[in-house]
């Protein structure tokens, strides 16, 4: 359990400095959520299940919708064209 | 209507005009002061090429660093003093820690006789076995209240915020929500028939035991709420608003935190933890047990499941 609970803090640690090092929005969100679903497993190794159910619903599941809606209304979230493989957003660029 | 006065001298009168303003049959600046157009801003050729070559020459003088001695100092300098600022940081904050107290240490100053007055009367106070539903919704329900107020004034900030309030534009704005996905997608659709009910009546469960087991009215309220963000990105709007609209919204909250406005004020008389509602505690475990918790756990989870969908919603299409 001490093994288990030391790679779910390396995990911790690589994601939240990933968050802050990825380029595109949509990744960090993405791993963002991933750092809330540690967190929720962590809750519970830590013996407060009350925290790891609201992580889990808040951390993993809304904050990163609203995220991504948010992302979506700045027309940040890029539509790909799967015949062309190539990036073509309608609304603007990314950058 | 009866009036005192006959309608010449009722013209006359202060309220008269106040009214016919407030009606906006009469602009009292129409006509009285005199109104000019603002004459458009343009600017003389001359003075603007002046401009646009003091510029040039500026910024020719800021950003020239290869050709400037200065700036090439300053730039290493200002990179060399940023890492050295952020290590010295980390290094003061590290120090820092060393300092705090081992964990698990008996002598530990957050070892005293707060907690052990909590877990060793908690259940014959309050007759919650959860202890922490206990201390949230009884010893502090006062703190409770006002986080759940400060969830609805979130929601009220956002909807002053992003809230549309034109027709058209709301029309425009959904169709243009939709444009990078498809609708009605019927994956989606088929995966929250099934989840959808199971994740609103785990939410309810969870509110409804929140004496009992762990968790209580925010984590049941964010789990409901995320039950009907799913459904509404499954189904659309129009479906949801059978049963949920913004009047809904409005109800739920207002009758909720009134509740429990009033369910808690005493604390601000009083200030005291104990007083009797007059609600037997019942036996714990049972589900009808531990007097006004189990309200107040159905009030904050309603809240909470409310303000979530209400930020999705606005988020979307600024609105309900």
């Amino acid at each position: 359990m001490q093994v288990f609970q030391i790679v779910l803090f390396v995990f911790l640690i690589v994601c939240a400095i990933s968050v802050s090092f990825s380029k595109n929005l949509l990744n960090s969100i993405i791993i963002f959520m991933s750092y809330s679903l540690i967190m929720s497993i962590i809750w519970i190794l830590l013996e407060s299940p009350d925290l790891a159910i609201t992580e889990a619903a808040v951390g993993a599941g809304i904050t990163s919708i609203l995220f991504f809606v948010t992302l979506k209304k700045i027309h940040a979230i890029v539509a790909i064209d799967e015949d062309k493989e190539d990036v073509i957003d309608k609304k603007g660029g990314t950058k | 209507m009866s009036r005192l006065l006959s309608e010449e001298e009722y013209r006359k009168t202060t309220a008269f005009k106040i009214r016919r303003w407030y009606r906006g049959e009469k602009d009292p600046y129409v006509g009285t002061v005199e109104l000019k157009p603002q004459t458009p801003f343009a600017e003389d050729i001359n003075a603007m090429k002046h401009r646009v070559h003091d510029e040039a020459i500026l910024r020719r003088k800021i950003y020239d660093v290869e050709h400037n001695r200065k700036l090439q100092i300053f730039s290493k300098f200002y990179r060399v003093v940023s890492v050295l600022f952020v290590f010295m940081l980390i290094g003061i904050l590290l120090y820092m820690v060393s300092y705090l107290p081992p964990v698990g240490n008996a002598a530990n100053p957050d070892n005293n006789e707060v907690a052990t007055k909590y877990i060793e009367d908690a259940m014959k106070d309050t007759g919650a076995v959860n202890i922490v539903t206990g201390m949230i919704l009884d010893y502090r329900a006062f703190d409770t209240l006002g986080e759940s107020n400060v969830l609805f004034i979130a929601t009220c900030t956002v909807l002053i915020l992003l809230r549309v309030d034109n027709r058209s534009k709301k029309e425009e704005e959904e169709a243009n929500d939709r444009l990078y996905e498809p609708k009605n997608d019927i994956i989606l659709q088929k995966v929250a028939f099934f989840l959808v009910p199971m994740i609103i009546i785990f939410g309810i469960y969870v509110i409804l035991n929140g004496h009992l087991s762990p968790g209580g009215g925010f984590s049941g309220g964010a789990i409901i709420g995320s039950g009907l963000i799913l459904y509404v990105n499954a189904f659309g709007f129009k479906k949801i608003e059978r049963f949920f609209t913004q009047k809904t919204y409005k109800w739920i909250c207002f009758v909720a935190l009134l509740f429990y406005c009033l369910a808690k004020t005493y604390s601000f008389y009083c200030g005291a933890h104990h007083l009797e509602t007059g609600i037997p505690l019942g036996t714990p475990g049972a589900i009808l047990s531990s007097g006004l918790i189990l309200p107040l756990n159905i009030c904050v989870g309603m809240v909470v499941a409310c303000t979530m969908y209400a930020f999705y919603a606005m988020f979307r299409k600024g609105g309900f």
